[in-house]
């Protein structure tokens, strides 16, 4: 396991795994899609109960990544590890776009049922919160160029995100919002009816599946890409050894 | 101690106090975060006339009257207390007497709101319509049941 913290290591696994992540991934979402057209419709809600089984999966993955993130940017800061570094470079833009699902597919249920696109309660307002974090953090790994002071930058940033996270979990519970109260994690067991609940589970463990696959393939390429750029710094230092002048000035040693 | 273990400690330490900060924050703020106000806090706080709020509530079972022009009256109750509502428009979908609505509007008298918009608030539960049926038929189903 801890085999995974070396790059040529990882590299080397998961070329084997990533093809069996993918098949797995694109089962679970043919099972998990026919299961949510197949479900009964809701009581109140009827058919439009539907996009459920995407908001609430992405919702999920939207705190989840940055869970993930936050593990990374420890590793970053106190263990001062490469891979650390690039684990949460690689799930931001990841966590980006599954908040993104989250907030457009919500504000189409929205319209419907309670009748508007968007209004600034606290669960909602959080999660947005959550989604200008995720392009904060994407801004700040691209502003700054040198790698380790990035992810330093970074970690230190998603760290203190995190305080966050409780707040969109229990927006609902601590304030009045139009948003609904928890129907899965909450005390007492979920109040969705099992023939609901379990094409949400499985449709859970699809976008699971997803973000991990999209994850270590995200996280290749970032130990590919620091390959490559220092490759590129040795052969133009070594061009500057032997052609002094020819290399441009920034990049003399 | 270790350098890393000087390290963890000192996030563990920041992150505790930024925690700290953020809960203040918030609860000092916690009257303008709420989306809404129950019309129990609406009677004691006692806002003047001509203010804008909102009142979230159930649809008080008996109370909506339609009449022409999509002019609706109704009553918002927390079971305790209760605001009388009048409003022109559409309706949502999920509107109806029992279920959770919130009300945008304005205060016209104590206990008497004007709203111009009106937004239906869905509980936790789901459920396919058999179940609920079988629930009616066994006498076990209370329309918002849940709390608002």
């Amino acid at each position: 396991m801890w085999n995974l913290a070396n790059p040529t290591v990882f590299i080397a696994l998961t070329r084997r795994a990533l093809p069996w992540l993918a098949v797995a991934t694109a089962m679970l979402f043919a099972i998990g899609l026919w299961l949510s057209f197949a479900a009964p419709p809701d009581y109140q809600q009827g058919e439009t109960v539907r996009i459920m089984y995407l908001h609430v999966p992405a919702a999920w993955m939207s705190t989840f990544i940055y869970g993930v993130m936050a593990l990374a940017a420890l590793g970053t800061l106190v263990w001062r590890h490469p891979m650390a570094d690039a684990a949460q470079k690689a799930a931001a833009p990841l966590g980006a776009g599954f908040t993104f699902i989250c907030l457009a597919t919500g504000s189409l249920w929205g319209k419907p049922m309670w009748g508007t696109y968007w209004v600034w309660d606290a669960r909602l307002t959080s999660v947005l919160v959550l989604f200008i974090l995720y392009l904060g953090l994407i801004a700040l790994w691209r502003t700054i160029e040198d790698a380790g002071r990035a992810a330093r930058a970074a970690a230190i940033l998603t760290l203190v995100g995190c305080v966050n996270l409780p707040i969109i979990k229990f927006s609902v519970d601590w304030w009045n919002t139009l948003h609904q109260p928890a129907s899965v994690f909450r005390l007492g067991g979920p109040t969705i009816a099992p023939e609901l609940l379990w094409p949400l589970l499985i449709m859970s463990l699809a976008f699971t599946l997803l973000f991990i696959t999209l994850h270590v393939m995200a996280i290749r390429n970032e130990i590919l890409r620091r390959r490559v750029a220092r490759l590129t710094m040795m052969a133009a230092a070594r061009d500057d050894r032997l052609a002094p002048g020819l290399a441009p000035a920034g990049m003399r040693p | 101690m270790t350098r890393k273990g000087r390290r963890l400690t000192l996030i563990g330490a920041a992150l505790a106090i930024i925690a700290f900060a953020a809960a203040l924050a918030l609860y000092a703020l916690s009257d303008s975060i709420v989306f809404f106000y129950g019309p129990t806090e609406v009677l004691q706080k006692n806002p003047t006339p001509g203010t804008r709020l909102r009142i979230g509530g159930l649809v008080k079972a008996g109370s909506l009257v339609k009449t022409e022009d999509q002019k609706a009256a109704f009553t918002i109750t927390d079971n305790a207390n209760n605001v009388a509502v009048t409003y022109q428009g559409l309706l949502p979908d999920l509107f109806r007497e029992g279920q959770g609505v919130v009300a945008e509007g304005v205060l016209e008298a104590p206990g008497r709101f004007h709203a111009d918009t009106v937004l239906a608030k869905h509980d936790e539960r789901y459920m396919p319509r058999e179940v609920v049926d079988a629930l009616k038929k066994q006498g076990r189903w209370q329309e918002g049941e849940a709390k608002p």
